[in-house]
């Protein structure tokens, strides 16, 4: 467990799944004591991760334009 | 005809064309859509009759407008009585309108379940073709009017749920003549960007002319095409349209629609919080139990074992001395580095805060319960909550 474990878990979908089953594993309460120490600074690792994305500050608002040769761009939606 | 060399003045032939079209069409009724429509300072009506292929100049005096029982508006569908007239200064012919009768309701009903008999019948609407929404997308198009009510609406509401995502509006008209190829093109438009993970199609209430280019084909198959998820929010609750058939789902307004694309960033965040807890409250009650073992070893073996085993349990007590250390250092790092209130929330770890919660602690023998298959009839159980302790007996 410990030598395949991820570095930056892709999405936030992954970090929270790898988070659940980190508490369930850790729940079921059988875990050896240094995997539990393994898991545990995963889990705390994951905590903060998923933590960290959800408080992304500001809503970003774009309009979407097309040009005459159909390429796309961005731009700031104003309120 | 006429000879070449005898040329005729542009008000011969103008006058000759006049009476050709207004003998010619003295009576008619033509069905089309309203566009471009002016109400002149004079009382006039001006606007244009159109449909996909064509359009007729209108006009209707002051004397007949005011006899009208409602609004002319853009994008109406009508049926305009009168007869063709030949404006000769101009040299355009235009429809003199006596009455303006819009679509019945009856009518448009009509054509609605035409269509969606049709596009049912091909399968559009099948549940098989409703593709799952992904929880957590990064990045939303919308397809809406650019003023009004609905995309703010819209923007408050993922705001205050879950802001950590991107909004992108590609705006258009959502009623009125043009409005519906305007729609369809749009959803076309996200499909080739292909930079978003679900498509809002969204349009506050109104009269089912109002709402008629959501009753139209080109949308429906826009929907039905397009590459990413759509969810269909067209006027109010009881408003059902042929493109929330189509759609991957149809929220019942804008808002509501709002809710369902994106998760609740305060629900998550509890559950991660949760987890937190729960991750540490597991590690402290293991780590507790190994030692509560140790100490009975040593209490009932110590004298009648051999001094290397006494050994291997005192190595034993210092490794779980070592991780508990472990533990309490994180729970110090985690006090010293948190700053903003979210990290303060996440580290709000007091089991106290979660028993304000109504959570409660079930211990048996000192050691956490975390699971009913550890609890057998019975037992003699501590049940913690918020104020206090009851001692209490499993039936």
């Amino acid at each position: 467990m410990a030598g395949k474990k991820k570095e930056t878990p892709g999405t936030f979908e992954d970090a929270l799944h790898r988070l659940e089953e980190i508490v369930q594993k850790l729940e079921q309460g059988d875990v050896p004591l240094e995997q539990a120490m393994h898991l545990y600074e995963e889990g705390i690792g994951l905590s903060r991760i998923c933590a960290g994305k959800l408080k992304t500050a500001e809503l970003a608002l774009k309009r979407l334009s097309k040009d005459a040769e159909g390429n796309f761009s961005l731009t700031d939606e104003k309120e | 005809m006429q000879n070449a060399r005898q040329p005729l003045t542009v008000s011969d032939l103008t006058r000759k064309i006049k009476q050709i079209l207004e003998s010619g069409f003295p009576s008619i009724a033509v069905q089309g859509e309203i566009s471009n429509f002016k109400r002149h300072s004079s009382g006039h009506l001006y606007f244009t009759l159109k449909d996909e292929g064509a359009q007729l100049p209108c006009v209707m005096w002051r004397s007949r407008a005011a006899t009208l029982p409602f609004v002319p508006e853009d994008g109406m569908k009508v049926i305009a009585g009168g007869r063709i007239s030949v404006y000769e200064v101009r040299g355009s012919y235009q429809l003199d309108a006596q009455s303006i009768r819009q679509l019945g309701a009856g009518e448009l009903q009509a054509a609605f379940e035409k269509l969606k008999e049709k596009l049912g019948a091909e399968g559009l609407f099948d549940p098989g073709r409703k593709r799952p929404l992904p929880r957590f997308p990064h990045s939303i198009g919308i397809v809406t009017s650019p003023t009004g009510a609905v995309l703010q609406d819209i923007r408050n509401v993922i705001g205050r749920r879950f802001p950590g995502v991107e909004l992108i509006l590609n705006p258009v008209r959502v009623q009125g003549s043009g409005a519906a190829p305007e729609i369809a093109a749009a959803l076309d438009d996200f499909s080739r960007f292909g930079r978003v993970d679900i498509v809002l199609l969204a349009r506050g209430g109104g009269s089912l002319e109002d709402l008629w280019p959501f009753n139209e084909e080109v949308v429906a198959r826009a929907i039905a095409r397009s590459r990413v998820p759509v969810v269909s929010a067209v006027g109010h609750e009881t408003d059902f349209t042929i493109a929330d058939f189509v759609a991957d789902l149809r929220a019942p307004t804008p808002s509501a629609a709002a809710e369902i694309v994106v998760p609740d960033r305060r629900e998550l965040l509890e559950n991660v919080a949760d987890s937190w807890y729960r991750i540490e409250q597991a590690v402290l009650g293991l780590v507790s139990d190994k030692r509560e073992r140790i100490h009975n070893l040593l209490n009932s073996y110590a004298f009648n074992r051999p001094v290397d085993l006494l050994r291997q349990h005192s190595q034993h007590v210092d490794e779980v001395l070592r991780a508990l250390h472990r533990v309490a250092g994180h729970a110090f790092a985690l006090t010293a580095a948190g700053r903003d209130s979210l990290e303060q929330r996440l580290r709000a770890l007091d089991p106290r805060l979660a028993l304000k919660r109504g959570y409660a602690i079930v211990r048996k023998q000192g050691a956490i319960v975390s699971s009913a298959s550890g609890l057998h009839p019975r037992d003699r159980v501590d049940v913690e909550f918020r104020d206090g302790t009851v001692r209490s007996t499993i039936d």
